[in-house]
């Protein structure tokens, strides 16, 4: 019998339309190989009760001839998401045990389009991370091993749990969100494909707020179609969140096959680092040569302010991360540790509640918005975004989407990179100016590096333009014809 | 000429500016769909946007805008089409986000001014800074719990709009005409209801002394818990004597937050400026910057109502009212169209009259507004017709009002069922004019040898055998006639 777990979306839904297999037996499927998975610290709970209830409930609806565009598809959750009744904790102890009396709006579509949840997904805490391993309820293994090495590898941050629950096929699809990188550079580490859209395209309400300016949720799929099918369950305008966009929603999964012919690419010279390994640059070299062979004219484009987008990103989210993390005073939900006054119980509740990374990003935001450093920091960050955001509106008036590296380097060992905050956060390099523009990214896989490891492209499009980003990167797929599979897939299959 | 308070190196004058925190009318709160009912059961008007629960996001109330837009037009000042929600940072449980949403560097409202009517009838502008919108916080209860306190968050995330006066005011007498006139203009646009017992009126007072004839600002002291005009007034009194003892021991004023402690009549340090809290003030990254179109004001502009002022100068024109009785009568909207009521196409004096004298009079004794009059503004202006065409006597009239505050009769009826009207047949006077005569000869022979105040006892004679009906005027002729 063929393993449900490796199907894409497609033949998900064509298997359960005829009556191939049930819903049911597709998340039963899921939830075994979920059990053989806990290594992998994927999930922070695993919800299997729902998922049969959701997947039954499936079930009566491909019976009646009335199946919802995702109905029965396996979905992790990033236990970032609100869940109703369904305890959310953002990765964080601070938040241990809370359980949500409301459903986030982005959760409530793809439920009303027929997902089923499997769990809640690991994260770093509170979405501040590039590895996975600031996580309360402990670090993610990456399903990927090198071939040189042993070692276990980070999944990427901040959604490592949805990016590896998805490539270790105990996921179909999942939700992740993107503040700074943090769907793009798992999806890259872990060999599939991750898109953030634009910002304003999926409603925040109901997602526990990292950057409000930046944060927005995205799709995990070992397919670019796969992401295209989620997305579009996803997103919408919501009146509920005040930064959403009044606009339709494309049919993407049938705008992807187009091809990218005639289509203007931009290469941004900024992006060629010195520090970048030989390996990503020659990724990008052939990505560059697939696009070209396939009729679309190369650009070289530049978009100056890149160099700043890093170092401003680390301001205005960590000063939006200072105040909207505010909330967690131990007072209404959540941790609280009695001290003998108020001030004793607030400062006992966070330096419990929070971990390191977190802390940091709070002094560091509280710093920069301080009386004297506003002006320096906040502002000067603010200018520089604005920069950032010039430098694509220009580059589009001459190229359709931009091609660039989704990370400078392949997945690295848990512990790697830990001793100095600023390595870690140079992993965001290519990503960040995505999230400072607000623009859609992606990341596809390309290819593998000498170690056997998965490498991304991105996939950076105009405001809005989705369509554009999913049609190149399933282009991508196709000329790649990217086909490895992690070790912890090809173990289980043997 | 306002307060100078004489010291033993000088005279001093104070300056004074106001921060007012009105509570907007609306039904739902500034951020979210939760009602805002006053008196509700404690945690009863919370939804998940005002306790903060995680993901959750504000999403602004239009009704707010358009009270604090119809605000600043009522008080003359420019709206600002362009405006920011920021966040201003600390901690308070009572403020579940950790942050206020409120406008800093951008308020919706922008300068204007108002003027004040002073008691000795002087009118005084004062400038108005600004106007912003922010959210109110919860509420703080310490006295139900031995060591706990507890947190009420039915108010969090009500609208305030904060109104901040120039340092224009001079004394207490001014700070409360513009507390009353604020508050005038507020009900008048149905912004606010101007309650201060209820707190939906809430002022802080800044205020620095100088000596009289300085330009340069004195350093201020910021005094909060100030919940009546009584109190701003209090608080001004010791503060100023308060500050002007320091200078004159030659001691300087330090920056502060002082508290109005209303048991023992005096202001408390709160936090000095070393304390003060750097709040952090940031765009809120939830909320995209506020634009109004000038069309969207004009439209408001077009609703509003007659303002305080404009009502008093058309009732000194139209009605030929004086400044001070026209000032009485404009006090509130109800009582203002209770006057107009009673004045339509009658004597307008007359009606202001019997309205500030009698009505207002009887209803202050007892303690009831003029909504809660017994007397109806259409019955009253049928006894003040009654009088105007001579149907009864002023004399008369008062036994009838007394009458209709009692029952909430009709004039007429009164008239009618008592037989209360007013004797002008020349012929009927004339026979009790006569009988008074006839009936005291000493006093015709001590009037006529020039005792000429013996005139009002022949009058009250008459006055007394008609049982007070008969036309005075006529009277008083009919008496002239036979009594020369």
């Amino acid at each position: 019998m063929t393993d449900l777990t490796a199907l894409s979306v497609s033949e998900a839904l064509a298997g359960m339309k005829n009556k191939d297999f049930s819903a049911v037996e597709l998340t039963k499927a899921h939830l075994d190989a979920m059990e053989k998975a806990r290594h992998l610290n994927a999930y922070i709970l695993e919800t299997p009760e729902i998922a049969l209830k959701q997947a039954a409930e499936s079930d009566k609806r491909y019976a009646a001839g009335t199946a919802l565009p995702l109905d029965g598809i396996p979905t992790g959750i990033k236990d970032l998401f609100c869940t109703e009744g369904v305890q959310t904790t953002a990765a964080s102890k601070i938040l241990e045990g809370f359980i949500p009396t409301y459903e986030s709006t982005v959760t409530s579509k793809l439920f009303a389009d027929g997902a089923v949840m499997l769990g809640k997904t690991n994260l770093d805490e509170f979405a501040m991370g590039s590895s996975n391993t600031t996580s309360y309820f402990g670090n993610v293994v990456n399903p990927w091993k090198a071939n040189d090495s042993d070692a276990d590898l980070v999944p990427g941050g901040s959604s490592g749990g949805s990016a590896a629950a998805v490539a270790a096929n105990i996921a179909m699809l999942s939700t992740g969100t993107d503040t700074g990188g943090s769907i793009r550079q798992p999806a890259a580490f872990c060999g599939i494909a991750g898109i953030r859209p634009t910002y304003g395209r999926c409603s925040r309400w109901g997602v526990v707020a990292f950057a409000s300016s930046l944060d927005q949720a995205g799709a995990f799929g070992r397919s670019v179609e796969d992401c295209a099918h989620m997305l579009k369950s996803m997103s919408g305008y919501d009146p509920k969140d005040s930064t959403s966009a009044k606009l339709d929603v494309p049919d993407f999964p049938a705008l992807i096959e187009q091809g990218v012919k005639g289509l203007k690419v931009g290469i941004p010279k900024e992006y060629r680092l010195d520090e970048t390994p030989a390996e990503i640059n020659a990724i990008w070299e052939q990505g560059i040569e697939w696009l070209r062979e396939a009729g679309a004219e190369i650009v070289d484009i530049s978009l100056p302010h890149t160099k700043y987008a890093l170092p401003a990103y680390y301001i205005v989210a960590p000063a939006e991360a200072s105040s909207n993390l505010a909330r967690y005073d131990g007072v209404r939900y959540g941790l609280r540790v009695d001290g003998k006054d108020l001030a004793e119980t607030y400062c006992k509740s966070r330096a419990e509640g929070f971990g390191d990374e977190v802390k940091r990003r709070i002094m560091v935001g509280s710093y920069v918005l301080s009386a004297g450093y506003y002006d320096a920091y906040y502002i000067q960050a603010q200018k520089v975004r604005r920069l950032i955001q010039d430098d694509f509106k220009k580059a589009y008036e001459k190229v359709d989407f931009i091609l660039t590296p989704a990370t400078p380097s392949s997945a690295f060992a848990i512990g790697e990179n830990e001793d100095d905050p600023i390595k870690m956060y140079l992993n965001d390099v290519f990503t960040v100016t995505v999230n400072m523009a607000g623009l859609p990214g992606m990341s596809v896989p390309a290819g593998l590096d000498k170690r056997g490891l998965p490498l991304g492209l991105q996939v950076i499009g105009r405001p809005f333009d989705e369509v554009t980003v999913l049609r190149a990167c399933r282009f991508i797929e196709r000329a790649s014809a990217f086909s490895a599979k992690p070790q912890f897939v090809i173990n289980k299959a043997a | 000429m306002a307060e100078i308070i004489r010291g033993n190196t000088g005279d001093w004058e104070m300056v004074i500016g106001l921060e007012v925190h009105a509570q907007a009318i609306t039904e739902s709160k500034l951020f979210s769909g939760a009602a805002t009912t006053f008196g509700a059961a404690p945690n009863t008007q919370v939804s998940l946007v005002d306790a903060a629960m995680p993901g959750m996001l504000p999403v602004l109330n239009m009704k707010s805008v358009e009270q604090a837009v119809r605000t600043g037009l009522g008080l003359n000042s420019k709206i600002n089409l362009y405006s920011v929600f920021e966040r201003k940072n600390y901690f308070y449980p009572d403020l579940p986000q950790g942050y206020q949403i409120s406008q800093y560097l951008h308020p919706i409202v922008g300068e204007g001014e108002i003027e004040i009517d002073l008691p000795n009838g002087e009118v005084k502008k004062i400038g108005i800074t600004r106007l912003h919108l922010e959210q109110d916080a919860g509420k703080s209860i310490h006295d139900q719990h031995p060591t706990k306190s507890y947190v009420d968050l039915n108010r969090s995330g009500n609208t305030l709009m904060e109104i901040v006066s120039e340092p224009d005011l001079r004394d207490g007498i001014e700070v409360g005409a513009y507390l009353t006139k604020l508050r005038m203009i507020l009900r008048y646009l149905g912004t606010c209801d101007g309650n201060m017992d209820e707190g939906s009126m809430r002022a802080d007072v800044n205020i620095s002394v100088r000596k009289v004839g300085d330009s340069k600002l004195g350093t201020r002291c910021e005094i909060k818990n100030v919940n009546s005009i009584k109190a701003a007034q209090a608080a001004i009194d010791y503060e100023s004597r308060r500050q002007i003892e320091i200078l004159e021991d030659g001691g300087s004023i330090d920056q502060e937050t002082r508290l109005w402690d209303p048991a023992h009549n005096v202001t408390r340090s709160m936090r000095s400026k070393e304390d003060a809290h750097d709040y952090r003030y940031f765009p809120d990254p939830d909320l995209l910057p506020l634009v109004l179109e000038q069309g969207y004001v004009d439209d408001i502009k077009k609703t509003l109502p007659e303002l305080p002022d404009e009502k008093k100068h058309r009732f000194m024109q139209n009605y030929g009212l004086g400044a001070y009785d026209a000032s009485v009568l404009i006090s509130s909207r109800s009582r203002a169209d209770y006057f107009e009521t009673v004045a339509n196409d009658r004597d307008a004096k007359l009606a202001a009259n019997w309205v500030i004298n009698e009505l207002l009079g009887i209803l202050n004794k007892d303690g009831k507004t003029i909504e809660e009059s017994p007397i109806s503004s259409e019955n009253l202006g049928k006894l003040v017709g009654l009088i105007e065409d001579n149907t009864i006597s002023g004399r008369i009239a008062k036994d009838v009002f007394a009458e209709m505050y009692a029952s909430g009769k009709d004039p007429e009826v009164i008239v009618e069922e008592q037989g209360l009207k007013q004797v002008t047949d020349t012929g009927a006077i004339e026979a009790l004019v006569d009988k008074v005569i006839a009936e005291n000869p000493d006093k015709v022979e001590q009037y006529k040898s020039g005792k000429d105040k013996l005139f009002g006892f022949f009058v009250g004679q008459v006055m007394k055998e008609s049982q007070g009906k008969a036309n005075p005027q006529m009277v008083n002729e009919l008496l002239k006639n036979k009594l020369s």
